[in-house]
């Protein structure tokens, strides 16, 4: 976003400040908190599919069986986006706010909304993508803020998402394909003219343009990671480009 | 007359790229960066970004040698800006686009809707009047670019033209849509009285902002870039002055909202928020840039809405 009208929309240099940002006491308790929860939340997840399984020998019933939780969850990640608003946590508001939004969008807008699809197999791919991932990235937080992380976990974090983000990627993908038929069908939030509001959406299109802004989103988000990655545990030092 | 010589490194790398010797002491950073600019062709002085410290802020073109904290051997650090474009070219190009191309919906020219309406035209009046207001709306932009707006900078990074553009040209197309369609429905809360009304408040709207443009405008003299602190005029529209320190964006503000109202179309409703999250956005920061330079800066104002905002 522009910093002023005066930059013509461009982010100039910020004013350089060497100060080291230090957490207080609450936040590092509150973030703590939050990172432990949110690990033992899909910890849960994880287990419950996997009961679920065992038990059950199909995949058919597994997603409602877990939908709750799954809901509550990844709802509240939301927070995250939050933090890193408020400056407690020093990520991009736009990379978490994508993320997340893509998150909830899969969960509350296709699996949540269309329930004729939610005995695919690409649910339950993109299902356990997301467990192993936030079980990994929560828990590397948590063991961040306690400052004892065990380097497995620091290799998990920056490793996993190599192959991860892209079966992940492939799962909600096939899920929304999947799912474009039924919207077709009911015509779900969707409105057309004439109407007072002099306003049109068709959720399938809207779909379909969502499938198609992956090619664009995801490899910023995948590159990001890399270059994480390389910083972290390669050690690297990485100049950012110009503004 | 002691001469400097200046060195310039690149601040990423600090390769040494140019060196002058029998610099005069009051040559600007300016001046500077036109030989810099000579020694390398393809960083004309708009890109160049010239500083004291790798990771400082930029000098400004003004700065005077002599007067900066530097030996008579003067190190400088540069960084490319990339390239540039100048602020009035960016403006006459995203304004120009929803000009034309709400008349070419607005005049339902083919392939946009059904080929049964081609150059047809509503028969709604608020129609015709969105499409006046909308057209004065940008002609007026585009006159104000040309005639009114002293600029600070003169040009800014090249890959802005295609982000405002998007965002003008998009939104003025998904708006013009809606509201030259053949199935628009006119306002229907509270009718003619609303669409009146709307009226009103844009026309008032685009009044106040225009005078506050050229109040700002004469407090600069021409070819300056000096700042000083807006005060009301005898023009009423600028009084304003006394509770808001951006009452330009107030204004815009208040012409989007009366087209709003004018055309109840949620696509312009969606525009107006937008719109409003950067202008404040903008407005803060110029809020703080005055509280910063002026010690005396009146306390009574708010950024962009008066106690509020």
């Amino acid at each position: 976003m522009a910093s002023t009208e005066e930059d013509g929309g461009s982010v100039e240099e910020k004013e350089n400040n060497n100060r080291k940002r230090t957490k207080s006491a609450v936040t590092v308790a509150w973030l703590t908190f939050y990172n432990i929860a949110m690990t033992a939340g899909w910890l849960v997840l994880a287990m419950t599919m996997m009961r679920f399984y065992i038990q059950k020998g199909t995949h058919k019933g597994l997603y409602k069986s877990i939908a709750r939780t799954l809901k509550f969850f990844q709802t509240v990640a939301l927070l995250e986006v939050v933090h890193c608003a408020i400056g407690i946590v020093r990520t991009s508001v736009i990379v978490t706010g994508v993320q997340v939004c893509s998150r909830i969008f899969m969960v509350w807008f296709i699996t949540n909304s269309i329930k004729q699809i939610q005995n695919e197999e690409s649910v339950i791919l993109f299902l356990v993508v997301w467990t192993v991932t936030e079980i990994t990235r929560y828990s590397f937080y948590t063991f961040n803020l306690l400052n004892h992380l065990p380097y497995f976990i620091k290799w998990a974090r920056y490793n996993m998402f190599i192959v991860m983000y892209p079966i992940g990627v492939v799962g909600e993908l096939m899920t929304v394909y999947a799912a474009l038929p039924y919207v077709r069908k009911t015509g779900m939030l969707s409105t057309r003219l004439p109407n007072k509001y002099n306003v049109s959406f068709d959720y399938y299109y809207f779909l379909i343009i969502v499938m198609l802004s992956y090619i664009p989103l995801f490899p910023q988000l995948y590159f990001h990671m890399l270059r994480q990655r390389r910083k972290v545990l390669l050690g690297e030092i990485i100049v950012e480009k110009d503004e | 007359m002691k001469h400097y010589e200046v060195e310039i490194l690149d601040a990423k790398t600090k390769d040494k790229l140019c060196f002058l010797d029998k610099v005069e002491p009051n040559a600007t950073i300016g001046e500077i960066k036109s030989m810099f600019h000579k020694s390398h062709p393809q960083w004309y002085p708009t890109r160049q970004s010239i500083r004291l410290d790798p990771k400082g802020k930029s000098l400004k073109d003004e700065d005077v040698l002599q007067h900066l904290p530097v030996g008579t051997t003067a190190t400088f650090y540069f960084r490319d800006l990339g390239a540039q474009i100048s602020w009035v070219t960016v403006f006459l190009t995203e304004y120009a686009g929803p000009l034309l191309l709400y008349l070419m919906f607005y005049f339902r020219v083919p392939f946009i809707y059904a080929p049964k309406y081609d150059f047809t035209t509503s028969k709604h009046w608020v129609v015709h009047l969105a499409c006046m207001c909308h057209s004065f709306h940008y002609l007026k932009r585009l006159l104000e670019t040309l005639f009114v707006h002293r600029f600070s900078h003169g040009t800014m990074p090249l890959r802005n033209i295609f982000k405002n553009c998007t965002y003008y040209w998009g939104f003025a197309a998904w708006m013009a849509y809606y509201i030259n369609h053949p199935l628009y429905t006119p306002p229907t809360v509270y009718g003619e009285q609303q669409v009146r009304m709307a009226l009103v408040l844009f026309l008032f709207c685009q009044i106040g902002n225009f005078s506050i443009h050229i109040a700002l405008r004469n407090l600069r003299p021409p070819g300056s870039k000096t700042r000083k602190i807006p005060y009301p005029t005898k023009n009423p529209f600028t009084w304003i002055f006394l509770l808001v320190s951006c009452p330009n964006y107030t204004y815009e503000l208040g012409s989007w909202l009366g087209f709003t109202l004018m055309t109840q179309c949620l696509p312009v409703a969606f525009f107006t928020a937008v719109g409003f999250i950067q202008m404040t956005v903008w407005a803060k920061g110029k809020h703080r840039s005055y509280l910063k330079e002026f010690r005396d800066y009146p306390p009574l104002r708010s950024p962009i809405i008066p106690f509020i905002l």
